[in-house]
């Protein structure tokens, strides 16, 4: 028997979990279909970091979107997933950085940012408990962190309870389009159809977009974290570093969660593991940032498996190849802080067909013209 | 061939013998200061004290093991007070961490001896000062000298109860009670397959009527209500009665435990797949007879693959260390082999009944009151992690443990679940209305103990 819809997700991470909270909320008949459990792949055990500062000039109207969600999580779902605005501040470590950071002031201000440069002899003011490397840094007082654990499964709750059916352990295993609507199967043996389908598959959004005669060069990205026991808290803002290879936050229980280089992962099992290497390499790193981190111990570490495009922008957007087919997958390390917002993005898209955000640096068939 | 033996407890001993008398010089780690293990863990030097009280009935194999690993150690690459904290199977190198200096090593094979640790049943007050593990408790006699407390409570059950309490009294502490969640019927009911396990068995009874004999207050079937204390340390146990009746006795430190669970983390990281085993009541590595993974090169035994305690540790170390010469071209010994394959079986048979004796009290994890501290790292209560196995959470519920690790941070503190892991389960089963086996076991992240962060200079 085929259950039919109007929107079938594939993939249910916080893109595909919140696209399906703001399509059922709009009174489509969604089906999410996720091959383990909702938010077990990248959404669920990533750094955590809610962080607009930085990003590609094409992302910040999809960040800033996504912020206002998040500033609203808990009447959106019930739980806050533990946000807090403690502010995001990005370090420089010499003068290049420094004028890195100098840079991006005028980002910030053409998308409404807001961004506070602190100086050399000011930061080690402020943040008394940064190290003699630090040269100065720049504060995102909107931006902080939320528990990745909770934020996933909490949306996927809101979408079933909005009316949304939300199946876990259904890998979709065939795909056929016959001209108006999308015919999947699932490793189980169920059957769905539906006009439109969603591709938010993270990673493996590449393979779906693939089979609908549209490849793109996606490559698996592992991050490496790590995470200390509980000490004092003491360190307030989430912490990156120009660059990127080392970043690290407090939550208020004490522990210091620490990012920084990657690990290793096959995404056909799929598993992934930290890097015993990467993780001092980032461990050296990140006491040169804070020193008092010295003789703190690390109780665990672990990676996941994001899709990373040659451009470190996502594909969001219609396909270009099969009607009722919307990509957002391949958010290349940076999508945890957009999910809300992709969601509501996609919900627009399908039902009104546009959408206010600007998606054109996003299209599928970019990575065509640039082999072109 | 780079082979290395993780562990120098009996498993690890008698596997280094087998590999060295094949010719083989196995790099072998042991975190601890020295070889022995837990059973035949020796006292730091200069602190020297006699076999016979230190290890009573086991003086002869702890002086026979000792004089192996002594004269081991210089035939091998030797290296104490190092942690293996991580393993990776693909790369095959160990992550190794010695007095804060970390390095890698590489192997082609290794076995891993990596031994157990008491099986804990949180209670209400359970997180005073003074209250240790039965294991603690008897590592601080043998190798420091010293008691955890002057009037001791012993609780939980299995030979490791026994054998502790019999151990501090004889040391001339005062045992204020030994109370065994098991009834006396059902040790009784499992005698005649114990008698199999001949010694072990007789020494087992000879501990219980040694205490009776002295008049140290013995309670069977008991259901423990709460360890009484303060800040300032344990003040007394109470317990219920097979009757209904409560009971109070005064003490300043408690020793708990029920049974052991393999440590078994680094054969997990090393991606051996693991089954729940019914009759221990525990998660352990998968293994053949002889000791083989189904990871190639990585071989497992003693406590660390399934417990069966020091004798079959003894026997399945060198059982190992076979199994991997033959598996790399070596000639063993094949009469040497039936025979240790012969010894494993009637070990494993008397298993059963000693299994039988001392069940798992699962219920009695189940049972736990809402408010008693459940995940001492993380400061989680019974009920908090009921709240998430619930369809009502914001999270909707968590349906397997590693998922209500996620939601409610159980298991994820410095121990890692090592502790509160096997108590979470049964918790969550219970209220998912499940078998405990369903709702899987915490997967093993590394480092498998925590490792400290070097300081900025030293890391240049
Ligand atoms: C370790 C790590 C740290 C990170 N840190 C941050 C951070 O601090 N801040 C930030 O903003 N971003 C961060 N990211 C990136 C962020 O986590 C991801 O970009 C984001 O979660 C991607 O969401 P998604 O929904 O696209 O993908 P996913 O969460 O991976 O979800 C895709 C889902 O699709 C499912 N799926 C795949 N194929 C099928 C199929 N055939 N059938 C059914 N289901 C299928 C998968 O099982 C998966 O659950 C990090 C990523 C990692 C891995
Ligand atoms: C605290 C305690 C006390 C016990 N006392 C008794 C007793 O009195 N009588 C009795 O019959 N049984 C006792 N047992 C049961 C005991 O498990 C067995 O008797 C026996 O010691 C098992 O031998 P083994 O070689 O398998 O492991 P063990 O003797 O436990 O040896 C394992 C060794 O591996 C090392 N190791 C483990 N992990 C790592 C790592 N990651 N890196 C480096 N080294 C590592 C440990 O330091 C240890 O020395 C006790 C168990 C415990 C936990």
């Amino acid at each position: 028997m085929t259950t039919s819809c109007d929107v079938l997700i594939q993939g249910g991470g916080g893109a595909g979990c919140s696209a399906a909270l703001h399509m059922a909320q709009r009174g489509l008949r969604v089906v999410l279909l996720e091959r383990g459990l909702v938010g077990g792949q990248a959404s669920g055990v990533n750094y955590g970091g809610v962080r607009q500062q930085g990003r590609h000039p094409a992302e910040l109207p999809i960040a800033r979107r996504s912020r206002e969600i998040w500033g609203r999580l808990k009447e959106l779902i019930g739980t806050d997933a533990e946000f807090e605005v403690t502010g995001h501040l990005k370090l420089a470590r010499d003068e290049a950085e420094e004028a890195e950071l100098i840079a991006y002031l005028d980002v910030a201000k053409a998308y409404d940012l807001p961004l506070r440069m602190i100086g050399r002899n000011a930061i080690h003011q402020e943040y008394a408990w940064l190290g003699p490397k630090v040269v100065a840094g720049s504060f995102a007082p909107e931006d902080g962190s939320a528990n990745p654990r909770l934020l996933v499964p909490a949306l996927a709750r809101a979408a079933r309870a909005a009316g949304a059916d939300i199946r876990e352990h259904a890998e979709v295993v065939e795909h056929a389009h016959d001209g108006t609507r999308f015919h999947l199967r699932t490793s189980g043996g169920d059957s769905f159809a539906a006009p439109v389908l969603l591709n938010m598959a993270g990673f493996w959004g590449g393979a779906l977009a693939a089979r609908f005669g549209e490849p793109v060069p996606v490559v698996p990205l592992s991050p490496n974290m790590a995470v200390t026991e509980p000490v004092r808290y003491f360190i307030e803002p989430n912490l990156g570093v120009v660059g990127g290879n080392v970043y690290l936050r407090q939550i208020r229980r004490g522990n210091v969660i620490i990012g920084g280089g990657h690990g290793e992962s096959d995404p056909a099992v799929p598993w992934s593991r930290p890097l015993p290497e990467v993780t001092l390499q980032t461990l050296r790193r990140a006491v040169e940032l804070v020193p008092a981190l010295a003789g703190v111990n690390i109780i665990r570490s672990w990676s996941g498996i994001d899709g990373k495009m040659p451009d470190r922008i996502p594909v969001i957007g219609p396909s270009r190849t099969t009607p009722g087919l919307f990509h957002a997958f391949g958010f290349s390390g940076h999508g945890f802080q957009l999910g809300p917002g992709i969601g509501a993005i996609m919900a627009e898209l399908v039902l009104d067909g546009r959408t206010d955000i600007p998606l054109d640096a996003f299209r599928i068939d970019r990575f065509l013209e640039t082999a072109a | 061939m780079r082979v290395a033996v993780v562990g120098a407890g009996p498993a690890g001993v008698r596997a280094v013998e087998a590999l060295v008398a094949a010719g083989l010089t196995p790099v072998w780690i042991d975190e601890a200061p020295d070889g022995g293990g837990r059973i035949y863990q020796r006292p730091p030097p200069g602190l020297l004290r006699d076999p016979g009280k230190l290890y009573g009935f086991e003086a002869g194999p702890a002086t026979a093991l000792h004089a192996a690993l002594d004269a081991l150690k210089p035939r091998t690459d030797w290296r104490p007070e190092t942690l293996v904290w991580h393993l990776r199977p693909g790369a095959q190198r160990l992550s190794t961490l010695h007095r804060g200096r970390q390095a890698e090593l590489a192997y082609d094979a290794a076995i891993l001896c990596t031994g157990a640790m008491d099986r804990v049943i949180p209670i209400p007050g359970w997180t005073w000062p003074g209250v240790t593990t039965l294991g603690a408790a008897q590592i601080a006699l043998k190798t420091q000298g010293c008691g955890i407390g002057r009037r001791v409570v012993f609780l939980g059950t299995g030979p490791l109860l026994w054998l502790v309490a019999y151990q501090y009294a004889k040391a001339g502490a005062q045992v204020a009670a030994v109370l065994d969640t098991t009834p006396f019927a059902t040790k009784a009911m499992a005698a005649p397959g114990l008698l199999r396990g001949g010694t072990t068995f007789a020494k087992g009874l000879y501990y219980t009527a040694w205490l009776r004999a002295r008049g140290v207050r013995i309670a069977e079937g008991i259901t423990p209500l709460a360890i009484e204390g303060t800040a300032h340390g344990v003040t007394g146990v109470a317990w219920r009665d097979s009757a209904g009746r409560t009971h109070h006795v005064d003490c300043d430190a408690t020793g708990m435990g029920w049974g052991l669970k393999p440590e078994a983390q680094l054969a997990d990281l090393a991606a051996v797949p693991f089954r729940f085993d019914a009759q221990q009541h525990n998660w352990v590595p998968q293994r053949d007879a002889a000791g083989r993974t189904p990871v190639p090169g990585i071989y497992l035994a003693g406590d660390g693959a399934g417990i069966g305690g020091a004798e079959v540790a003894e026997i399945a170390g060198a059982r190992a260390a076979l199994a991997l010469l033959e598996d790399s071209g070596h000639r063993v010994d094949a009469a040497q082999v039936t025979r240790l394959d012969a010894r494993l079986a009637r070990q494993a048979r008397f298993r059963t009944a000693l299994e039988r004796a001392f069940p798992f009290p699962a219920a009695l994890a189940r049972a736990m009151a809402d408010d008693t501290i459940l995940c001492r790292c993380e400061g989680l209560r019974a009920g908090e992690l009921r709240a998430a196995a619930r369809a009502e959470a914001a999270t909707g519920p968590a349906p397997e443990v590693n998922r209500a690790k996620a939601f409610t941070r159980v298991g994820m503190g410095r121990c890692q679940g090592r502790i509160c892991g096997a108590a979470a389960a049964e918790i969550l089963a219970a209220e998912l209305g499940r078998d405990v086996a369903e709702v899987g076991r915490l997967r093993g992240q590394p480092p498998v103990k925590p490792i400290p962060i070097a300081p900025a200079a030293e890391a240049a």
